[in-house]
């Protein structure tokens, strides 16, 4: 499965990671790389084998429905690069 | 009085509780050490001396009238991944530079609960995405140790670098660190220092800068074993705010120190004998199963047959989590935003470029890449397969073994700049280590001798889920038997 | 079931019929006091950001937990819909960038949902019934809000609604027309207030449904069911949040005529997202094209996975209110109730409830007609619905009984029901007070006839001849007693006087 240029330009999109057109050819051999070393993984019968998602062996805790947060305006705007009358305040979204 | 900055955390706490010394003076001490240190090693990010000298002049206040807690007016590092209220919090990035969380990381709360001090922020590989500390944005942080051969400045590992460097220069009584693959183990094995994950779900994640959700675990590093048993006590609890936060007792680990291993059944896995090793960390090995002998262990020979495919596993999983988690980091809401972008697209793009470093860049790619359409299945189901197949590696040579032992790292600590080439040579760093990582499992790395350029290597103890008691009483025996005494000169 | 060929079901193109198939997602917000992973309030018209935790703003560190009173509602949804409820589920994250999603990944079930499949029965507008499949329904949090009136140059982001917890319901492509399509959001809606989950408000963007709607040829849809294979089926397009009844059907209606212009002109339809223009009454595309989504769905590791006692479901099972289907079934069979009646009645829980409590002992036909007539059209032109009818039952069944035992006439009793609703008092304090009372004592009657056939005597003998012409006596004689004659005792003594 290698990666060329054109992948790598379409993977950096996804992760929202600008990335030169001058830098793609490098890019890709490195992720060629260690793909290739990840494909070891390849070796190993995992036939019948649930995939492990966690390390955790109890089911999950539920919390009570009950308001125990918010109202917390300052806070939650307090490091925004830009904010406005309480709103968050980013370049215009055109849908 | 001798220089406080020397002592262990034990000894400090005995003193203080003593009034031989005040939190003040100690915390005075560390100060002016981080002062004429941090120049060259580049441990903290942040000093907080303000806050620090506040908070000593109140653990004085509780100690003069008898009400000191477990860690009361202990001055410690804290790695810059735990958020601190009202202290900047950067994970070792220039998309978080300036970043002042509104809110305390449980780990770090507890500490404060039990009455220690802040010294300040320590610095760490970018994202915890590093094994030599260079990855960081405030530029990497130098090891204390000099290799005999030469005058080079040295890595002190990674990510956890500023914990293990701070520890072992005597820059504060010990640090919090935080362990994805390898991040405290591997900084503590390079700095002469100890360093213990522990079980997968101690200690909650709340407030931890997120690299990898389902690996991350905090831990402590520190100067010795009983160190590291009592911080880490102070710093586990069950906690409602983290759903994986496993609801268990946190036990008194100290209670296993100096316990005789005497029956215990040591389990040495063959497949860590990995090529390339150099022949005194095998010497180191040797030894270590020597000791473990001597002190009335049984040696086990036994067989992780998924032990090379562990990596690998990692990662896949690491940065498929890690691209995710990332992904808040988009210049909307705090963090790094770029100037003069031109649409919504470009400044998310921009933003991101600008603010992570190259190799977080490169892991939140191969992240987006194996969670994306048509290789979900290839690669990361595959991975958490394999991750499965270690888990069970371990699972079957728990009945016949108590605790494992291997060496911490293939090397001793290296110059800085050696493998920032090749990132491959990087990753293999943590090849001991980050099974314990897969498999939640609780491991410790315990300084057991020098290589011949007289820096330290690291022998680790693998223990069963929840078993940290088992691996404090093994780690304690290797310590004994080791007896390391080494420091680095204060070269700076 | 309506049949497969029914031809009122088929669009004519230029260039011969076509069907339209629907699968619909309405996403229901669930009536939860705090969000699905966050402590902050669930809430309408609070301040921007006020309702914002840090969780739900994604900040580094943040962690999830999950509220389990949404999960009970999540089950309880799930087996009001007939549905599996699966033991063992997962969260998954979803993972885009937008900035109405704090953390770039929304909290999904994707793999595992918590309920599996399911069958709902829906009435269609002429009274019969089609089943939609339910594929499944699963848990999720919604996004903020972004908005674009505050600044000509910059978009403004609330996070208030970001976290909340949504119930997405997934049918399968079951749905053929537009009305059907209407049919079936209203008959889940009804189902969600039934059980109390979801308050339905689609004002309040609570209640809101994707429509993927696709064309293809006459015949298609049945080999479609038939294999299973969807490639008999057309390419569908996603009209996102779609938030009321009408403007499900006019999107549906846009959005196939769009569809069936494009392939008759020998295009192609893409698959992707549009969006409902009510201003323009057209949909149109949302997301660029270069903009391929790849939401990188997987596991979410902050989450362990949800694991649901056999117990617990039985306990919510057990709870489980009565709901439309059997409502309905029950008024015909107890009430004698014709299905319309019932489908009417069902179709607000606290009117059905209402009708139950007034009919009582009395005439179950004659309550629902006050009921679904007078009262209804009351609460309609007041803006209410029967959760606030000021108008306690018993009235209306005091009403009933006032017509069943003759003591006033039908007609009267619009008359004593508008002096009821001004609010006079009961209808027998009206009765009463107004002297409406029918008059059923003959002799008073027979007085008054004997008066009028005196004054009319040539119309009296014409009767004979001319028999409609008895209307008028009766008129008369309703007019000299006030209304309040028995009708039936009218007819029959000016039968016999006039010896018809």
């Amino acid at each position: 499965m290698a990666i060329d240029a054109a992948t790598v330009r379409r993977v950096a999109h996804l992760a929202r990671i600008k990335t030169p057109e001058d830098r793609l050819e490098p890019l890709a051999a490195e992720l060629n790389g260690i793909l290739a070393w990840i494909e070891q993984l390849n070796e190993v019968d995992v036939t019948g084998v649930e995939p492990m998602t966690s390390n955790v062996a109890q089911p999950m805790r539920l919390r009570d429905d009950v308001v125990t947060d918010g109202n917390k305006v300052a806070d939650v705007l307090g490091n925004a690069p830009r904010s406005a009358d309480g709103f968050f305040v980013v370049p215009k979204v055109v849908e | 009085m001798s220089d406080l900055t020397q002592l262990t955390l034990r000894a400090a706490l005995d003193g203080l509780k003593a009034r031989d010394f005040s939190s003040e003076e100690i915390t005075r001490a560390f100060v002016a050490n981080i002062d004429a240190a941090n120049p060259r090693l580049n441990a903290f990010v942040v000093q907080t001396t303000d806050k620090a000298l506040a908070m000593a002049r109140a653990s004085d206040a509780r100690l003069a009238k008898g009400e000191g807690r477990a860690l009361e007016g202990a001055p410690l590092g804290i790695k810059d991944l735990f958020c601190t209220d009202g202290v900047q919090t950067t994970a070792g990035s220039n998309m978080l530079r300036g970043f002042v969380p509104p809110y305390e990381s449980t780990v770090t709360a507890n500490l404060w609960r039990d009455g220690a001090v802040m010294l300040g922020k320590l610095n760490m590989d970018e994202f915890a995405m590093g094994s030599s500390n260079e990855t960081s944005a405030f530029g990497p942080v130098v090891n204390p140790w000099k290799s005999s051969a030469s005058n080079a400045d040295l890595t002190p590992g990674g990510s956890s670098g500023g914990s293990a460097s701070a520890v072992a220069g005597d820059l504060c009584l010990a640090a919090t660190a935080s362990d994805t693959g390898g991040s405290i183990r591997q900084p503590a094995a390079f700095t002469g220092t100890v360093g213990m994950k522990p079980t997968y779900g101690r200690a909650s994640r709340f407030g931890m800068v997120a690299f990898a959700s389902s690996l991350d675990q905090a831990g402590p590093i520190t100067k010795t074993v009983e160190d590291a048993a009592i911080l880490l006590r102070s710093m586990c609890s069950y906690d409602a705010k983290d759903a994986t936060s496993l609801d268990v007792e946190t036990p008194d680990w100290t209670q296993s120190l100096g316990k005789s291993v005497k029956g215990l059944r040591i389990g040495v896995p063959k497949e860590y004998v990995v090529d390339g090793m150099p022949a005194e960390i095998q010497a180191l090995w040797d030894q270590g199963i020597e000791w473990l002998k001597a002190a009335g262990c049984e040696i086990v020979p036994i067989s992780l047959p998924h032990t090379k495919y562990a990596l690998p596993a990692y990662y896949i999983i690491a940065p498929a989590e890690a691209s995710s988690n990332l992904a808040r980091y988009d210049g909307m809401r705090f963090g790094h935003r770029a100037e003069g972008t031109t649409s919504l697209t470009d400044l998310y793009e921009t933003s991101r470029a600008e603010g992570f470093g190259k190799e977080v860049q490169r892991r939140l790619t191969i992240g987006a890449y194996v969670l994306s359409a048509g290789f979900y299945d290839a690669y990361y189901v595959r991975a958490l397969k394999v991750r499965r197949r270690i888990a069970m590696d371990f699972d079957a040579v728990w009945d016949k073994v108590d605790a494992i032992v291997t060496p911490s790292t293939p090397s001793a600590a290296f110059a800085l700049g050696d493998k920032q080439i090749d990132p491959l040579q990087m990753y293999l760093n943590d090849i001991f280590t980050v099974t314990a990582n897969l498999a939640g499992l609780p491991g410790i790395s315990v300084p057991a001798g020098l290589d011949k350029g007289g820096l330290p290597l690291g022998l680790q103890v693998i223990g069963k889920a929840l078993d940290e008691a088992t691996v404090f009483q093994v780690a304690s025996a290797l310590e004994d038997a080791a007896g390391f005494v080494a420091k680095p000169e204060k070269w700076w | 079931m309506v049949s497969m060929t029914d031809n009122t079901k088929l669009i004519q193109g230029r260039t011969g019929p076509w069907e339209i198939v629907m699968g619909l997602e309405i996403h229901a917000q669930v009536a939860s006091k705090a969000k699905l992973f966050s402590g902050a309030a669930v809430g309408f018209g609070a301040g921007p950001n006020e309702q914002v935790s840090l969780v739900d703003a994604g900040f580094p560190g943040m962690l999830p937990t999950l509220n389990k009173y949404c999960v009970e509602q999540a089950v309880r949804t799930g087996l009001g819909l007939n549905a599996q409820i699966n033991r063992r589920s997962q969260f998954d994250r979803k993972n885009y960038f937008y900035p109405d999603l704090p953390t770039g990944y929304q909290i999904s079930q994707l793999y595992f949902p918590i309920v599996g499949e399911g069958v709902v029965e829906v009435e269609a507008e002429d009274g019969s019934f089609f089943n939609v499949g339910i594929e499944r329904l699963h848990l999720e949090q919604d996004a903020g809000k972004l908005i674009h009136d505050l600044s000509p140059t910059e978009s403004y982001v609330d996070l208030n609604r970001a976290g909340t917890a949504l119930m997405e319901i997934v049918s399968r492509p079951d749905i053929r027309s537009p009305e059907e399509a209407v049919a079936y959001v209203k008959k889940i809606r009804t189902i969600l207030i039934y059980l109390g989950t979801c308050d339905g408000d689609m004002e309040k963007g609570n209640l809101r449904a994707d429509v993927n709607v696709s064309v293809c040829r006459e015949g298609q849809y049945a080999k479609y069911k038939a294999t299973g294979d969807f490639s008999h089926l057309g390419t569908r397009c996603e009209i996102k949040n779609v938030n009321s009844f009408r403007f499900i059907s006019q999107a549906i209606n846009y959005e196939a005529r769009r569809q069936i212009e494009i392939l008759e002109d020998g295009g192609k339809i893409d698959q992707e997202t549009r969006l409902y223009d009510p201003t323009a009454g057209e949909t149109r595309s949302m997301r660029s094209k270069e903009e391929a989504m790849d939401y990188r769905y997987f596991p979410d590791p902050d989450l362990l996975p949800l694991e649901l006692e056999q117990a617990w479901i039985d306990d919510i099972k057990a709870s489980l209110p009565e709901l439309p289907d059997a409502k309905r079934r029950r008024l015909m069979a107890d009430y004698g109730l014709s299905q319309y009646d019932a489908v009417v009645l069902i179709s607000e829980q606290a009117k059905a409830d209402y009708f139950e409590a007034a009919a009582k002992g009395r005439d179950a036909k004659l309550v629902s007609n006050w009921v679904t007539n007078e009262v209804s059209a009351r609460l309609a032109a007041d803006g209410k619905d029967f959760s606030e009818n000021p108008l306690p039952a018993a009235h209306v069944a005091q009403l009933v009984e006032l017509i069943e035992t003759n003591v006033i006439s039908s007609k009267i009793a619009k008359q004593v029901f508008d002096l009821v609703w001004s609010g006079e008092g009961s209808p027998a304090e009206v009765v009463e007070k107004h002297g409406l009372k029918q008059v059923t004592d003959t002799g008073a009657i027979e007085k008054a006839i004997d008066e009028i056939i005196a004054a009319n005597p040539d119309k009296a003998a014409g009767v004979a001849e001319k028999p409609q012409s008895l209307g008028w006596f009766v008129g008369q004689v309703m007019k000299a007693t006030g209304g309040k004659a028995n009708p039936a005792a009218v007819n029959d003594i000016l039968k016999a006087k006039l010896g018809l």
